[in-house]
């Protein structure tokens, strides 16, 4: 495997595959209440405790569109820059299973609320744009436990009706760094609109993943595998890794690709074939006769395009104009929408260079150690921008600051008190510094005479020894001058 | 005094507002004449102790501004009622009992209402004789091994026998208007999106509506009046401007045009029923009416499109009962194997019959040759429909092509069967109201219907209409208690 120049690709008897990627995400809509019903989505509640008699299809139950999750996919939709379809058709997708209460699932076949559009990656070697096919509304299944009772399957159907985005990219993506970028920017933007939180452990975003392999320079695609619900974008690498592998081994041995839906198996770290072409059901989709054709006029969706909030993209381009930061400082700060928040903030009232480093050093550094989401920092926005305010007056050093924040971290404890409490203020009367300089000149004549007969080195000694003395508190650039006027 | 049961909804309602009889007396007539009448088989489930405890309890403190003031009434066993089994008439929901009311029997109770049981019909509505229900057979009180029509034959033999007052059913196809043919009652299906289809057991959701049974025009409309009201939990419910159906209801026709569709006249219909059309035809001139020739040049098509739209939703429909959450479950060596015994017991030859088309014709490299065809011919058919309507106000056609047949003469010969719903499937397939009424006999002595068909949501056209040719024709069901030893 080679990843030079950011490529992907995979040699096998001096033969180089490029391997293509599409991905169906499907992301929980962010929503009080299910896709049809009224009941709760709320995620770990006990089993069957949000089920609604629509939800477990009983007998004469019809489903009613919630309009908060239309207006939350047309919000993603403009999220996704794609066209937004003024009439899309709710369809029954017709299977048999447990967890399935209605023997159908509704979702959208032909005419999906959002068409096509396109997502932005930032690539080290550049931006690169993925293509976007459609976003979908669709229910979710309920959910089938196998491993409680030894001679049945239990089935909790709290998940049952939950309204999903299937949103369905492009084969445009051409590697596993390309598929990590997608997501995260995906995530990113649905959370930005508050459409989907993203979370990926509660199951809010899965992933089928569709991988088909060429040889570098073939124009005409290879024959794809689906690869069903991948949950992590970790698994979802491994999953394409040995898939892409597996079917380059098998062309290259003279075989060829089956189109069939695959499971990726994340303890044996393979995949394995669910079903083929020949197997795949039947779906009969047909349109929903208990749902009319979903219209949206043009009003409604100018509305929601008015409370669109700043997206990523246009966020970072302003953090570059506007703080003078770099494409990659501004990548990192806009990544999360709360990251963002935080940064601006703070840099509404404090230096934005300094505020930079503080957040993407220090900060982080707090939060991955805690493990924690920046909106649970323990030290908030308003504190950290007077740590900041601190350093850039001078009543304390960049050094200095770095024990504040030790102690900030246990509380949030305004800094200026801390600095207050336990004198640490900086050091910086003249008088002073002159008498602790005189001081270190005094106890160390033999450095006083080395140094002027050329030992140019020693004047950091001096320097340190005046910080020393002073515990760190006198201010560092003073003691400079001051030093340089009485070695003249 | 007459009997109690003999009397119609809308006297009946009158003499308990003037106190002249209680509710408790009217339940009980009822009750008692039901109990007498199970030969007729028209009872899946009785709800007579609780219906007359109700009774008493609206006598105590009676609310006489309700439009059904304590009137009992028997339903169609399709609407789900609150604490009142609910089989649809199937093996799979035999001891199906909802923790939620439909809205159409909901309204009715809301009215003051009592449900005094639940009728029998056709499985999951899928007949047109009553005969595919797992509760057996119902007699048509008419005589004796007629069938009752169907899919609602337990609420046409129910109300032409008086074991209730006034009922209702649905119609997918012609379940009402066919049973109220055969049984010499008025039945209306409404315009669909008029009565909320919210907790009726589910055959064909794009032309399933529900719709009142009863004795005459007038009860019909107070009926209408009470089951049709704009339900935002069913979304193909619609929000028009209702009227007092009962109040607006007259006989002046003068002037309205009423339209005769040639291709109606179909071969081999039998003479009288010809007969029957042209005296229909006369009492509207006579009346003041105007009678226009028309065409519908795609009623041929109708039969066909219904019998692959209707099996395909129902295919999907009846999906949900698979013994995993509710009703029937037999035991399976695993979850596929209790899906295939489940269903292969719980449902009969004819919904499996249904289920199967219908899974046929939504199946992939089949869907564009039927359904989609399907689809397309039914706008065909409701375009017809619009074109009459620009130069007729009502359409006059016979219910159904023959009058009630015997009960096994047509059990074993679905497509014989299929065609008595050649009159009143494009209806439903167009989304029209249209209403059945007795108009005469054939020459047996079985009842026999006309139909008026109106303009979408134009119920009370037809309803005048109706209750016009109504008033000329002077109807009278010859019924002897036959079954009553």
């Amino acid at each position: 495997m080679s990843k030079n120049n950011g490529e992907y690709l995979i040699i096998r008897n001096d033969n180089k595959y490029e391997v293509i990627i599409g991905l169906e995400v499907h992301a929980q809509v962010l929503s009080e209440s299910k896709l049809f019903s009224t009941s709760s989505t709320k995620f770990g509640s006990e089993p069957n405790t949000q089920v609604s008699l629509v939800d477990a299809a009983f007998p004469g139950m019809l489903p009613v569109i919630n309009e908060h999750c239309i207006k939350q996919a047309v919000k993603t939709g403009i999220g996704l820059k794609a066209k937004i379809n003024k009439r899309s058709i709710f369809d029954r997708k017709n299977y048999f299973y447990a967890d399935l209460p209605q023997g159908y699932q509704i979702s959208q076949y032909k005419n999906p609320i959002v068409g096509e559009g396109s997502v932005t990656l930032d690539m080290p070697n550049g931006e690169k744009n993925i293509g976007i096919e459609r976003l979908h509304l669709e229910q979710d299944a309920g959910k089938s436990i196998h491993d409680i009772d030894p001679q049945s399957t239990l089935v909790d159907l709290n998940r049952s009706g939950v309204a999903l985005m299937e949103i369905v990219s492009k084969p445009d993506l051409r590697s596993l760094d390309e598929v990590n970028a997608y997501i995260k920017k995906l995530r990113s933007i649905m959370r930005y609109l508050g459409t989907c939180d993203g979370n990926m452990q509660e199951g809010s975003l899965r992933a089928d993943v569709n991988v088909s392999v060429r040889k570098k320079g073939d124009k005409k695609l290879g024959t794809r595998c689906e690869i069903k619900n991948v949950n992590s974008i970790k698994f979802m690498q491994m999953a394409i890794d040995f898939e892409a592998n597996r079917q380059v081994d098998v062309i290259e041995e003279g075989g060829s690709i089956d189109q069939e839906t695959r499971l990726f198996d994340t303890k044996k770290n393979e995949t394995r074939s669910m079903r083929s072409k020949e197997d795949a059901h039947d779906y009969r989709y047909f349109p929903d006769p208990d749902l009319l054709p979903l219209e949206l006029n043009d009003n409604y969706i100018d509305q929601i395009k008015k409370d669109i909030p700043e997206l990523p993209d246009e966020k970072k381009k302003r953090f570059i104009e506007k703080f003078k930061l770099s494409p990659y400082e501004a990548n990192i700060l806009v990544s999360d929408i709360e990251i963002s928040k935080y940064f601006e903030e703070v840099s509404k009232n404090s230096d934005v260079k300094l505020a930079t480093n503080w957040i993407t050093g220090e900060l982080f550094a707090l939060l991955n150690e805690k493990n924690i989401e920046i909106t649970e920092s323990p030290i908030s926005s308003k504190n950290l921008s007077k740590l900041i305010n601190l350093i850039k007056d001078g009543t304390i050093s960049g050094k200095i600051a770095k024990s504040v924040f030790e102690i900030m971290r246990d509380g949030d404890k305004d800094p200026i008190t801390i600095v207050e409490e336990k004198g640490l203020k900086q050091q910086s009367d003249p008088k002073e510094l002159e008498n602790l300089i005189d001081k270190v000149i005094t106890e160390n004549p033999k450095n006083v005479e080395a140094y002027k007969s050329g030992k140019d080195k020693l004047f950091g000694f001096f320097v340190g020894q005046v910080m020393k003395n002073s515990n760190g508190k006198a201010n560092p650039k003073l003691v400079n001058e001051i030093l340089k006027k009485k070695f003249k | 005094m007459s009997n109690i049961t003999d009397l119609k909804l809308v006297e009946l309602v009158d003499k308990i507002k003037k106190k002249e009889l209680s509710s408790t007396e009217v339940t009980i007539a009822f009750i008692e004449r039901s109990k007498k009448s199970k030969k007729l088989n028209t009872y899946i489930s009785e709800n007579y102790e609780n219906a007359i405890k109700k009774a008493k309890i609206f006598d105590q403190k009676p609310d006489f501004k309700k439009k059904l003031p304590g009137i009992p009434i028997a339903v169609k066993d399709l609407f789900c009622t609150k604490n009142i089994r609910t089989t649809a008439g199937s093996k799979i929901l035999e001891n199906f009992v909802p923790t939620y009311e439909s809205t159409v029997t909901q309204n009715i109770l809301d009215e003051g209402g009592i449900i005094i049981g639940k009728l029998n019909c056709d499985e999951f509505a899928m007949g047109s004789s009553n005969e595919t229900s797992y509760f057996g057979n119902v007699q048509n009180p008419v005589s004796e091994n007629l069938v009752p029509g169907g899919s609602s034959g337990g609420s046409s033999s129910a109300l032409a026998a008086k074991l209730t007052p006034a009922t209702i059913g649905t119609d997918t196809g012609g379940s009402i208007r066919q049973p109220a043919s055969f049984t010499g009652t008025v039945g209306l299906k409404p315009t669909y999106g008029s009565c909320s289809r919210y907790g009726i057991v589910a055959f064909a959701s794009s032309l399933d509506q529900a719709g009142p049974m009863t004795h005459d025009v007038k009860d019909c409309s107070l009926m209408f009046e009470i089951m049709s009201t704009y339900d935002i939990k069913d979304s193909t419910s619609v929000d028009f401007k209702r009227e007092n159906y009962l109040t607006n209801l007259n006989e002046n026709i003068k002037g309205k045009k009423i339209g005769i569709p040639k291709e109606y006249r179909v071969d081999g219909m039998p003479k009288e029923i010809d007969e029957l059309w042209e005296k229909g035809i006369k009492i509207i001139k006579e009346n003041g009416g105007q009678i226009i020739e028309i065409s519908l040049p795609n009623t041929n098509y109708a039969l066909p499109t219904y019998y692959i739209v209707a099996p395909a939703e129902a295919s999907s429909n009846l999906a949900r009962y698979d013994g995993v959450k509710y009703g029937f479950r037999s035991k399976g060596e695993n979850l596929i194997d209790m899906y295939e015994k489940t269903r292969s017991e719980g449902f009969g030859d004819e919904v499996k019959r249904r289920i199967m088309i219908g899974t046929y014709v939504l199946s992939s490299g089949y869907y564009d040759a039927y359904y989609l065809k399907a689809q397309k011919v039914r706008r065909l058919i409701k375009n017809d429909f619009d074109e009459a309507y620009k130069k007729v106000d009502a359409i006059l056609t016979p219910s159904t092509p023959s009058s009630a047949f015997k009960i096994g003469e047509k059990l074993n010969d679905p497509v014989s069967m299929y065609l008595n719903d050649i009159f009143t499937v494009p209806i439903n397939l167009a989304g029209l109201p249209a209403i059945s009424i007795p108009a005469g006999h054939d020459k047996k002595g079985y009842p026999l219907g006309l139909q008026v068909i109106g303009k979408a949501f134009d119920e009370q056209s037809i309803l005048n209409i109706a209750f016009a040719l109504e008033k000329n024709i002077s109807f009278k069901n010859n019924i002897t208690d036959w079954w009553i030893k």
